[in-house]
C-alpha cells in the first residue's frame, strides 16, 4: 500500500492497485462523523460504440444505456440494494455522466459492512426481462421531468449546437423511444465490457482505519473471479473543430426566455500538465469576466440583459470540451450578440500582474472550500485520476501559474467558429 | 469525530454563538435576522438581500465589493431570505479560507468580519435613502425571479400547494414577495424599512471554524459595537392547528409533459414538541428515504414515478408529499399514496424498519453536522423554537423513539389539500 502525505492540505492518501486491476484510494479523515465511498467505472453516456469483451467487431448500443444500467444494478433477484444500505444506516445513490458511472454511499456507522455491500452489489449484476420492462416506466418519468425543465433543455440544447457527431450531444438518459429498445442482453454486454475491475476506481474518504480497510477490500476482491485484463476498444466519430449550429432556438412554455452561449473547447492537449493548466485557466478567465466581480457581468447586468440566474460552467474531458455561459434574459438576442463580442474581444486583452494575483487567490479559496466536502474530494479525485492528474497537487499548480501563461492562453482561447448560441423562447401563438 | 460545542453569549442587541472546530478548511460567519411574516413587509424583506449585495459606502458598487471579496482568497458572500414557520429570516453568510492552509500571514478573518459588518450596517446610502438606481435595478431582478417561478414546475407546484392549503395563514406568503408591491417601494421607503429591521429584528451571529471563543467574541464585538440596538422582539407564534372539514382538491392545467401530484398534511407537531423526533421517524418510514413506503410503492412496485417522497416543515407543522407522474396516473398514484398513509397510521411497519429508519435519521443529522452551513442551520432551529437541545441530545432523542410514539404521530396527522398540476386536458382523465 502506498502512502503519500500532502503537507499544505494536511491530508494523507493511501493507494494500491490490486491484482485484478482495481485501483483503490483511501483518505482517512478522523475528524469527520461521515464516511463517503464511491465505486466508479470509466464508462458513461458517450461510450456507445465499442468492441464487446471477447469479441472482434464494434457495435453501437441504444442511447441512454449506461444510465439504464446504473438504475438496474440496484435491483437483485430477491431484493433491492437500497434496502441493504438502509439496514446498515447508510444512504446510497448513483449517477451517470458523459464519461462515468458511479455508485456511492455515505454513512456514519457500519463502514466495513457498507464498503462490502458497495463492492458486492456493483460486481454482481442481475438483469431480467421483467425488471428491465418495469424500469422503462420509471426512467420514462425521469426523462419527462427533465423535458419540462428549461434549464436542462437550454444546457443540452447548447451542447447540441456545439457538437455534430460526438455522442456528448445525446441526452444522458436517452429518449423514451431509445430506452424502449433496451434489452437485458444489451445490459449484460455493456456490463461485462465496462465493469471489469481494471476499468474501475474505488475511493473512500472519512472516518476509518486505512490498513484494516485496505485488507478488507483486498480480501473481498481476491475472493472473486474475473476475466483477465484486456484492452478496451471504444470509438468516437470524427468531430469537426467548428460548431454544429450557430444558433439553436427551442420553443417551450416558459415565461422568461433563456439564452446560453456555448464555446467548443479545444481538446488536443500535449500533456496532462497542460490539460490541468488550461482547464484551470478556462475556469479562472470565465470567472474573472463573468462572475459578480467581473467587468462583463457588471456591464450585462446594468444593461438589463441578465439577472441572478446568470451562470457559467466548463466541462473538459479527453474527447470533448465545452463551456456554457448564460441564463434568463428578457432580450435574448441582444445578450447573445454582446457576449459574443466580449468573447472575441478577449484576444486583445492583457491581464496585469495584480489582476492575475486576485484571480489566483480566488481560485485557491474556492479550492479549499471545496475540500471541506468528502463528495467533492472523492468525485474530483477520480475525475482527475482518469486524466492522469493528482487532485492534491492542484493547489501548487494554481500557485505557480503565471500571468504570461494566462495571457498566452487567453489570446488563443476563443475563435469565431467555436461559438454558438442556444435560446429557449416562449411558444408562439 | 469531533464533539460539537456551541458557546452562546448574550450581547447588547444580539446573541453570539461560537462553535470552535478544527474540522474545516474554512471559517464561517453567519448573521440571522428574524421578524414575523407579514403581508406589508414581505416584499421589502425579499428585496433587501439583493440590495445589500450591491455595495457599501466603502465599496460603492457590486463589482468593487465582489473584487474585495475575491481578493480575500475568494471569500464567499451569500444573502437570502427564508420562511421559518411564520417568521421571516434574512441570512448573511460569509465563508473564508482558514489562514492555516494558505502561504500567507494575512489576517483574513478580521477583514472578513469587518466586511460582513459593513454589508449589513453600512450599505451604500446617503443616511436617508439607498441609491435609487440600485433599488430600481434590483426591483427588476426580483420581478424576474418572481416571474420565473412558474418555469420550475416542482417549485411552482409547492408554492401553489401552500397557497391553497394555508390561504388564511401568514405562512401562505411568498418568500420572494409580490410584483404588485414593487411599484410602491422606492429608495427611501426601503431604507426606512431597513432601519426598522436593524432596530427590531431578532439578531443571531454564528462563528464556526478554527477560532477560539475569546477571539471570535473580540472580533464580533469590535465590528458590531457602534450599532446600538434595542433588545430583540419576541418570536412570532406560528399557527399550527387548523380544523379541516374536507380535503380540498385543486387541479390546474398547463402545457407540461409530466404532471406534479403534491399532497399536504397537518402534523400538528413542531420543532419544540416532544413528539418532533418521532415525527422525523414517521416521515422517514413514510416517504423520507429510498426504503420508505412511498418510494417502494409508487416508484418501485408500480413504476409510476421517478420521484415520490415526503418532507416536513419543522416550524409550521406540515408534511408534504411530492411526486412527478404521467397525467393519466392521477387517481392511481393518489390511491397508492393514501393507502401508504393509512398503513402508517395503523402501524404497519416492522420493528426492523423502525430501527433502520431511526439509524437513517441519525445518519442524516450527523452528515448535516459535518457540513459547516448545515450545522449552523441545525443550531438555529433552537433559536426559532426557543428550545435548548444540543446536537447530541437531538440524536439521543431520535434513538429513543418507540413504535407507540410513531403511532401517536399518526393519530395527529390529517390530510388537508391535494394539488395536481397536469397537462392541458389532463384533468379529463380522472
Amino acid at each position: 500500500m502506498n502512502k503519500i502525505s500532502y503537507d499544505q492540505l494536511k491530508e494523507t492518501l493511501y493507494s494500491e492497485k490490486l491484482a485484478n486491476g482495481l485501483q483503490v484510494f483511501l483518505l482517512p479523515k478522523p475528524e469527520m462523523a461521515k464516511t463517503f465511498g464511491i465505486f466508479s467505472t470509466d464508462y458513461g453516456s458517450i461510450d456507445q460504440t465499442f468492441v464487446p469483451l471477447g469479441e472482434k467487431d464494434f457495435i453501437t448500443v441504444p442511447d441512454g444505456i449506461a444510465h439504464f444500467l446504473e438504475h438496474k444494478l440496484f435491483e437483485k433477484e430477491d431484493r433491492d440494494v437500497f434496502q441493504d444500505f438502509t439496514k446498515q444506516g447508510a444512504s446510497a445513490n448513483a449517477f451517470t455522466s458523459f464519461t462515468k458511472t458511479a455508485y456511492l454511499f455515505s454513512a456514519t456507522s457500519n463502514i466495513k459492512e457498507n464498503v462490502t455491500t458497495l463492492l458486492d452489489f456493483v460486481q454482481d449484476p442481475y438483469f431480467s426481462e421483467q425488471s428491465v420492462e418495469k424500469e422503462k416506466g420509471i426512467i420514462g418519468q425521469e426523462i419527462e421531468m427533465y423535458n419540462d425543465q428549461p434549464d436542462w433543455r437550454s444546457f443540452f440544447g447548447t451542447i447540441q449546437s456545439l457538437y455534430e457527431n460526438h455522442p456528448v450531444q445525446v441526452d444522458i438518459a436517452g429518449t423514451v423511444k431509445s430506452i424502449n429498445e433496451i434489452t437485458k442482453d444489451d445490459l449484460y454486454t455493456c456490463y461485462n465490457t465496462f465493469y471489469h475491475p481494471s476499468n474501475m476506481t474505488f475511493f473512500l474518504a472519512g472516518n476509518f482505519e486505512p490498513e484494516k480497510m485496505m485488507r478488507l477490500i483486498k480480501e473481498n476482491q481476491d475472493a472473486k473471479q474475473f476475466e483477465p485484463v484486456s484492452e478496451l476498444k471504444r470509438r468516437f466519430p470524427e468531430e469537426p473543430d467548428r460548431v454544429a449550429m450557430k444558433k439553436n432556438v427551442i420553443e417551450m412554455p416558459v415565461s422568461v426566455a433563456k439564452c446560453m452561449i456555448g464555446i467548443k473547447e479545444q481538446t488536443d492537449r500535449s500533456s496532462d500538465e497542460t490539460f490541468l493548466k488550461e482547464e484551470l485557466l478556462t475556469e479562472m478567465l470565465l470567472d474573472y469576466y463573468f462572475s459578480k466581480s467581473g467587468e462583463y457581468y457588471q456591464e450585462l447586468y446594468e444593461a438589463d440583459l441578465i439577472d441572478n440566474s446568470f451562470q457559467f460552467e466548463t466541462n473538459i474531458e479527453r474527447s470533448f470540451g465545452f463551456s456554457v455561459i448564460g441564463g434568463n434574459s428578457t432580450k435574448p438576442d441582444e445578450l447573445a450578440e454582446r457576449v459574443k463580442q466580449m468573447l472575441h474581444g478577449l484576444k486583445e486583452k492583457k491581464l496585469t500582474e495584480r489582476e492575475f494575483t486576485t484571480m489566483k487567490r480566488k481560485k485557491i479559496g474556492q479550492f479549499l472550500r471545496a475540500m471541506n466536502s468528502l463528495e467533492f474530494i472523492s468525485n474530483q479525485f477520480i475525475h482527475y485520476h482518469l486524466l492522469g492528474i493528482d487532485l492534491f497537487k492542484v493547489l501548487p499548480v494554481i500557485e505557480e501559474l503565471t500571468v504570461k501563461e494566462a495571457n498566452d492562453f487567453m489570446g488563443n482561447w476563443v475563435d469565431e467558429d467555436r461559438i454558438s448560441v442556444c435560446q429557449i423562447v416562449p411558444e408562439q401563438g | 469525530m469531533d464533539v460539537i460545542e456551541e458557546k452562546r453569549l448574550d450581547k447588547k442587541g444580539y446573541r453570539l454563538h461560537v462553535i470552535p472546530s478544527k474540522k474545516y478548511k474554512t471559517t464561517n460567519v453567519v448573521v440571522k435576522l428574524k421578524a414575523g411574516l407579514e403581508r406589508d413587509t414581505i416584499t421589502k424583506r425579499a428585496l433587501l438581500p439583493y440590495i445589500l449585495q450591491q455595495g457599501t459606502n466603502k465599496y460603492p458598487s457590486a463589482r468593487e465589493l465582489r473584487t474585495a471579496l475575491d481578493d480575500l482568497y475568494g471569500a464567499v458572500l451569500g444573502v437570502d431570505g427564508s420562511k421559518k414557520g411564520e417568521n421571516h429570516v434574512i441570512t448573511l453568510r460569509l465563508e473564508t479560507a482558514n489562514e492555516a492552509y494558505l502561504s500567507t500571514d494575512e489576517q483574513i478573518l478580521e477583514r472578513a468580519v469587518e466586511m460582513l459588518s459593513s454589508i449589513l450596517f453600512d450599505p451604500k446610502s446617503d443616511g436617508n435613502s439607498f441609491d435609487a438606481s440600485i433599488v430600481n435595478r434590483e426591483k427588476q431582478t426580483l420581478k424576474q425571479k418572481i416571474d420565473s417561478i412558474i418555469d420550475d414546475k416542482m417549485s411552482y407546484a409547492n408554492m401553489r400547494m401552500i397557497d391553497e392549503m394555508c390561504k388564511d395563514e401568514a405562512y401562505r406568503l411568498h418568500v420572494h414577495g409580490y410584483t404588485e408591491d414593487l411599484e410602491d417601494i422606492n429608495e427611501e421607503t426601503l431604507y426606512h424599512y431597513y432601519q426598522k429591521m436593524l432596530a427590531e429584528d431578532q439578531m443571531d451571529v454564528y462563528v464556526l471554524g478554527d477560532v477560539s471563543v475569546e477571539k471570535a467574541e473580540g472580533l464580533i464585538e469590535s465590528a458590531f459595537a457602534p450599532k446600538q440596538r434595542a433588545s430583540s422582539a419576541e418570536s412570532k407564534k406560528t399557527i399550527v392547528e387548523q380544523t379541516i372539514e374536507d380535503v380540498n382538491t385543486v387541479v390546474e392545467e398547463q402545457n407540461v409533459q409530466q404532471a406534479k401530484l403534491h399532497l399536504g398534511y397537518r402534523t400538528n407537531i413542531t420543532f419544540g414538541d416532544p413528539l418532533y423526533y418521532a415525527l422525523q421517524v414517521f416521515n422517514g418510514l413514510f416517504g423520507g428515504f429510498p426504503s420508505s413506503k412511498l418510494f417502494m410503492n409508487v416508484r418501485e412496485k408500480h413504476s409510476l414515478a421517478y420521484y415520490a417522497a415526503s418532507r416536513i416543515e419543522s416550524h409550521k407543522g406540515l408534511l408534504l408529499v411530492f411526486s412527478g407522474i404521467a397525467p393519466k396516473d392521477f387517481q392511481k398514484a393518489r390511491d397508492i399514496i393514501n393507502e401508504q398513509m393509512a398503513l402508517m397510521k395503523e402501524g404497519k411497519f416492522t420493528e426492523e424498519e423502525l430501527k433502520d429508519t431511526k439509524d437513517l435519521v441519525v445518519n442524516q443529522l450527523l452528515e448535516t453536522m459535518d457540513h459547516p452551513q448545515g450545522l449552523i442551520e441545525i443550531l438555529y432551529h433552537q433559536v426559532l423554537a426557543e428550545t435548548d437541545v444540543s446536537p447530541d441530545q437531538m440524536i439521543e432523542r431520535v434513538k429513543h423513539v418507540t413504535r407507540e410514539d410513531v403511532l401517536l404521530v399518526g393519530e395527529k396527522i390529517e390530510q388537508d389539500t391535494v394539488y395536481f398540476l397536469t397537462s392541458k386536458g389532463g384533468s379529463r382523465n380522472e
